[in-house]
């Protein structure tokens, strides 16, 4: 008798009239529940593939990066390395912190937690992130005693998505190596041009610092004339200027610029 | 404030640059009157649900927001299309009543245009661009005017156009939807040339 | 009754296309038209959540009380989505890096909610899967010709491989510009339809306001 009674209660409840209260709470919560189940489960059980999914992609454009520049590949041969020198950084200083393990350490998910992360005066906020995390990432190639490389790992603000890239200095933490997008969400065929590598060459060997230390790398429209100027792409010029911002926030003092000062000081 | 809401009205207009809520934009377009109608209510929804679901995403969400119960690893935020859908359901239908109730002639004039806002593209594209740029509240209620007056007031200018249009003689096989599509399309180009007018 | 189902399946091709005819699923089928690639993603996504919200919805529709109807429609077709989404993340990432925010709009995209409301409510669950199948399919024919027009008049290519070089690339092929621009596909679709409507002129709208016959232009 007890077997039976689930499965009577079951059918008189969907016996009942559709426009009864106690129908309508009845269907509301077994399809609210069936939904959120199904849901929850594939997001649990998918979650380790898209983490992975978005670290390989990570991966692939670092090493791609590296590989394209002329007589880096043989120096990450030669020294050996198969893997960049992480170390997490204190961006308002500049100093690395040491008693932070770089593996434990999730960028992406300390920059949207308020605990992690500093407000950023608007007339500051140039790359439209609104928020600045403490502690930051950085990359380190060296060949020997010397350093060959460093990249940054950056975000900004694009048209209509976050814009992720590593921006890769040369040794003189001046000329800016290369650039390298790995996640946008911008308009198909038009703002997600930026990730093209003809335009993300045309950043290739810049002077991304003027003599005064000043950042003057930038994006421009009609026709860049200056060395330090880029051509922003047709059709994507929010999507280009998202960009151009992104840069020149992180590289100037409320992003990595003291880190930079502070190699360029002798450090490290 | 003001620049951000100029930008959503003109540079980012949700139905000519962003093709947010271009069926109804087609199918309700026939006659100013009835334009207007469905520009006002949508301009009332969109003020009320951009906010909110604003406030739902920042406070139920985002990871760490459950912070304050011992959980701070759980990240919600691949719930957030339910979230808004059923705010917006909710407060179309919630809408629907208060007015049915105090004012009923205002009501019967919207008609059946009150149900078919909660399909609307734009009200939960508008709800998806306020998270993904990450607006504070107050950016947000500008943004939520701002991009119902930019869409309430392109779809009046078209049915203005599609008025004249009755009385042209146009080619048979474009009469009707064609030309509605060909005519969009070009607005849309006309409004492009706002784009970068706000940008310093 | 197979006859019928048939004809559920290839009506929404032609005759009754959701975009050309219903006006239906429009502001998803522009943005992701510049591509083959992203346009191929997107139609076989909207026709995977539009069968299988009609088919769930068909099952269910003896019990939906009418006051929650659209809510309880949405929920369904807003799970599907995200379940589509996710394992589009998991196993086509950069796909769906490039999709982004339209593949979330698919919920309130008017063909899926308009075939559940108008057809899936009133019709058992294997015609609604032919409906929900015809419909998508009629949605991919739009979506897909007019990605392969703006690919190809705009890049001189065609799911990324080059059919026509570029002059930017050593050819003879300078793209047509305004392709990769969003009104294109606008005047695309105005172009389809008069097409559509030359073949089959029973879709013709009727004139509103005929000429008279004494005025000086005359009418044909």
């Amino acid at each position: 008798m007890a077997d039976l009674n689930p499965i009577s209660y079951w059918e008189k409840l969907l016996a009942l009239p559709n426009d009864s209260r106690r129908k309508t709470i009845f269907v509301a919560v077994v399809v609210s529940l069936v939904c959120a189940g199904l849901v929850s489960f594939t997001s649990v059980v998918l979650r380790p593939l898209h983490e992975k999914n978005l670290q390989q992609e990570r991966e692939r454009q670092m090493a791609e990066m590296i590989a394209a520049l002329p007589g880096l590949a043989t120096v990450l041969t030669d020294a050996g390395a198969t893997r960049l020198e992480v170390r997490v950084v204190e961006l308002a200083t500049g100093v690395v912190a040491a008693d932070m393990d770089p593996a434990d350490y999730d960028y992406e998910a300390r920059q949207t937690d308020p605990t992690s992360t500093d407000i950023i005066p608007e007339a500051d906020d140039v790359a439209g992130i609104s928020r600045r995390p403490r502690l930051a990432p950085v990359y380190l190639v060296r060949d020997g005693t010397n350093l060959v490389l460093v990249v940054l790992p950056i975000y900004g603000r694009g048209y209509q998505s976050t814009i992720r890239a590593y921006l890769a200095l040369e040794g003189d933490v001046s000329t800016i190596a290369a650039l390298s997008i790995y996640q946008q969400g911008e308009t198909p065929g038009l703002g997600s041009r930026i990730s093209n590598a003809d335009w993300l060459n045309n950043w290739r060997n810049l002077p991304a610092f003027g003599a005064e230390g000043e950042v003057q790398v930038e994006v421009v429209t009609g026709g860049a004339a200056q060395p330090f100027e880029v051509d922003a792409l047709s059709g994507a010029t929010r999507s280009s200027a998202g960009v151009s911002n992104m840069v020149r926030f992180w590289l100037g003092p409320s992003g990595f610029g003291p880190f930079l000062d502070h190699i360029r000081a002798g450090a490290q | 404030m003001i620049d951000l809401f100029l930008r959503s009205v003109l540079e980012e207009n949700l139905a000519l640059s962003f093709f947010l809520g271009i069926c109804t934009f087609l199918a309700v377009s026939k006659r100013v009157s009835t334009a207007m109608g469905l520009g006002i209510a949508l301009i009332a929804v969109q003020v009320i649900t951009v906010p909110a679901n604003h406030l739902i995403f920042r406070v139920f969400l985002i990871e760490g927001a459950w912070r304050w119960a011992g959980l701070p690893e759980v990240d919600l935020t691949f719930l957030k299309l339910i979230c808004f859908i059923g705010v917006i359901a909710a407060t179309v239908q919630i809408l629907e009543m208060a007015l049915n109730r105090f004012l009923p002639g205002l009501h019967r004039t919207l008609g059946i245009f009150l149900p078919l806002i909660t399909v609307n593209c734009a009200i939960l594209g508008g709800s998806l661009f306020t998270v993904e740029r990450d607006y504070n509240f107050a950016e947000s209620v500008v943004y939520a005017l701002g991009s119902g007056t930019g869409w309430a007031l392109a779809i009046v200018a078209f049915a203005a156009i599609r008025e004249r249009l009755r009385y042209a003689d146009i080619p048979q096989g474009v009469r009707g939807l064609g030309i509605a599509f060909i005519v969009t399309g070009l607005m849309s180009m006309g409004f492009s040339a706002f784009v970068g007018m706000g940008s310093p | 009754m197979r006859h019928q189902s048939l004809h559920r399946l290839t009506e929404p091709i032609i005759d009754q296309n959701p975009i050309t005819r219903q006006i239906l699923g429009i502001c998803s089928a522009l943005a992701v038209t510049t591509s083959m690639a992203t346009a191929l993603t997107m139609s076989v996504a909207l026709t995977v959540v539009l069968t299988s919200s009609s088919i769930i919805i068909s099952m269910i529709r003896g019990h939906l009380p009418s006051s929650i109807r659209l809510v309880m429609q949405i929920t369904i077709i807003a799970s599907l989505v995200i379940v589509v989404d996710q394992l589009l993340k998991a196993y086509l990432f950069e796909l769906s890096q490039r999709l982004s925010i339209f593949v979330g709009l698919i919920v309130t995209n008017c063909v899926v909610l308009g075939r559940a409301e108008g057809f899936a409510m009133h019709h058992p669950p294997w015609q609604s899967f032919m409906d929900g199948l015809g419909n998508g399919l009629g949605y991919s024919l739009i979506l897909l010709m007019v990605a392969a027009i703006r690919e190809l008049a705009g890049t001189g290519e065609l799911f990324g491989y080059v059919i026509f070089r570029t002059t930017e690339a050593g050819g003879a092929f300078v793209p047509f510009e305004l392709m990769l621009l969003a009104p294109s596909a606008f005047f695309i679709i105005g172009g389809l339809i008069w097409l559509i409507r030359s073949i089959r002129p029973r879709q013709v709208d009727p004139v509103e306001f005929p000429l008279c016959p004494h005025s000086s232009g005359g009418n044909s």
